[in-house]
């Protein structure tokens, strides 16, 4: 992808970030997610039914990078079951890495298979991957939780 | 000014983050490698002559800083930072002689050195940490110190100038008041020692912390400065070598006078050395000339940006060189990104005064920071990158 059509679509997605509202999230897993580093700092809300990622919307106040890396995951994720979410955070990862990765459905989040020359902007890119996963964590030790109950 | 004595200046590079830290002459450089190569040995250990030639060096940096900041000699102790000596004053004076109830006033646009450890013993032992209410400019009135003034009231605890907007504190007249009052008064000089004549007799502060490195000296090392009524009182949190007079059994342990008693372990001993050069470099220069540098910078800049509508400078009142201001439509973050391509080094965020986000209204600000070695050359540089808001945009990312 050409570096003009990229930053089309990263400018796209901040300027209209894809569920940048928190309308209707009462009963959604909340996790916030910010950078020690820089002041990106970002809640996501996370629905999941029946093993289904139902929903995700965030707010907060982030860089042009982590606003749009977060827009583009959200619409990315939702309606995948937890495995296949978890195997794509682990590729889109290993791509940001410069490890061997498999485009898993990455659709738009290709924008930042260059992220790694810039190592300063690589927290931004991941600042939404580390609030979805401490989500789902939380989701599967409830879950865990209310299995054993059960 | 002095452009020549940076050698990172010899990169082609604008530093703007000053209040992060500073740049070093090749003085400072030279007097520590001069320990590294020429005296390299331990202070107060050796019969040698090299070991001898560290101790004069040594407590000559400390008698240095002494003179620097008008103390004497015994109420210099060498820390390894300005938050490593906040955080001593509350540990091991406050924490002592404060009881449940009572109260430490600080401000909202403190830095988290002056705020954490504060709450921190308030979660110990039971202190109240209150703040004093800062006015429409950010700035701290001797009418709302006042007024936050309680009969519980034991300490304040003010940066000099803080590190967000730049506002310098009237110290003096805190100090005055506070005193009248049996009330400590504790300065963050982190922002303030490195720009602006420090007299620690004439102000009456009771403690002060600074920095090494943000006054064109190392990394840290640090000065904690206390009356010496005080840090006859203040408590030794570090022990081992150095700080000793003898020791035979648990009840017989004889400690080193202040404030030698209170550095424990081999110090940081290029960089008390460095510090002292710095010192000197400061004084070759003149404080006021430097001071007077920055302020006349930081005009030119809020001169020249005036025309640039979509960039507001939030603290055009402050005599500092600290400029903090916002881009409309443009996260502070990406304009910190959009200047580094140029290699423009600026502070995007809350500048480590986190509390103060909810007060200030704008959440995070650029920070320009300003020294001696910044020119007007550099900053219509600045001013022409941020003139151009499409192009901040485009760039950005």
């Amino acid at each position: 992808m050409d570096s003009d059509l990229k930053r089309e679509i990263i400018l796209d997605n901040y300027s209209h970030p894809f569920h940048k509202d928190t309308e209707g999230t009462d009963g959604y897993i909340k996790v916030n997610s910010n950078n020690e580093s820089c002041i990106d700092n970002i809640d996501l809300y996370l629905k999941i039914e029946d093993n289904i990622i139902k929903d995700i919307r965030f707010d907060g106040e982030a860089c042009a990078i982590s606003t749009s890396s977060t827009s583009i995951m959200i619409k990315n994720l939702i309606g995948k079951s937890i495995e296949e979410a978890l195997n794509y955070i682990a590729n889109f990862e290993a791509m940001l890495d410069e490890r061997e990765y498999e485009d898993t459905d990455f659709n738009e989040a290709i924008v930042f298979d260059e992220t790694y020359k810039q190592g300063n902007r690589k927290t931004c890119v991941t600042l939404p991957y580390v609030g979805i996963k401490k989500a789902i964590k939380e989701y599967l030790e409830e879950h865990k939780a209310i299995d054993k109950d059960s | 000014m002095n452009r020549e004595d940076f050698p990172m200046l010899d990169q082609d590079i604008i530093y703007f983050d000053n209040g992060a830290t500073t740049f070093k002459p090749k003085c400072v450089i030279e007097a520590m490698n001069e320990y590294y190569t020429k005296y390299s040995a331990n202070a107060h250990r050796g019969d040698y002559d090299i070991s001898y030639k560290v101790d004069v060096a040594y407590e000559n940096a400390r008698k240095n800083v002494a003179r620097f900041i008008n103390a004497d000699v015994e109420e210099i102790v060498f820390t390894s930072g300005a938050t490593d000596s906040l955080n001593r004053i509350v540990n091991g004076f406050f924490a002592n002689l404060l009881e449940a109830g009572d109260e430490v006033l600080i401000t909202l646009s403190e830095h988290a050195s002056n705020v954490l450890p504060w709450f921190n013993l308030a979660k110990k032992n039971g202190i109240l940490v209150n703040y004093i209410e800062l006015d429409t400019n950010l700035h701290v009135t001797i009418n709302n110190v006042l007024k936050a003034i309680s009969p519980r009231t034991k300490v304040i605890s003010l940066a000099g100038i803080t590190n967000v907007v730049g506002d310098e504190r009237p110290i003096k007249e805190i100090c005055k008041l506070a005193h009248e009052r049996g009330i400590f008064v504790v300065v963050d000089g982190a922002q303030s020692v490195p720009h602006t004549k420090t007299d620690v007799k004439d102000l009456d502060c009771d403690f002060l912390a600074f920095s090494a490195h943000k006054m064109m000296g190392p990394t840290g090392v640090g000065v904690l400065y206390g009356k010496k009524e005080l840090l006859l009182n203040m408590e030794v949190i570090s022990l081992g070598g150095g700080m000793n007079e003898s020791f035979d059994n648990i009840d017989e342990v004889y400690l080193k006078e202040v404030p030698q008693r209170f550095e424990a372990g081999t110090q940081n001993i290029a960089g008390v050395i460095g510090l002292s050069k710095a010192i000197d470099y400061i004084e070759s220069v003149g404080i006021d000339n430097i001071n007077l540098h920055e302020t006349k910078l930081k005009k030119y800049f809020i001169e020249k940006i005036k025309d640039v509508k979509h960039v507001h400078v939030i603290n055009s009142e402050c005599d500092s060189g600290i400029i903090a201001f916002t881009v409309d439509d443009v996260f502070a973050q990406d304009v910190a990104y959009y200047l580094n391509k140029y290699h423009i080094c600026v502070r995007a965020g809350n500048h480590c005064a986190k509390i103060l986000k909810n007060a200030i209204g704008v959440k995070n600000t650029v920070r320009v920071s300003l020294y001696i070695y910044n020119t007007e050359s550099e900053i219509d540089r600045l001013v022409s990158l941020l003139a151009d808001k499409e192009k901040i945009i485009r760039e950005m990312i």
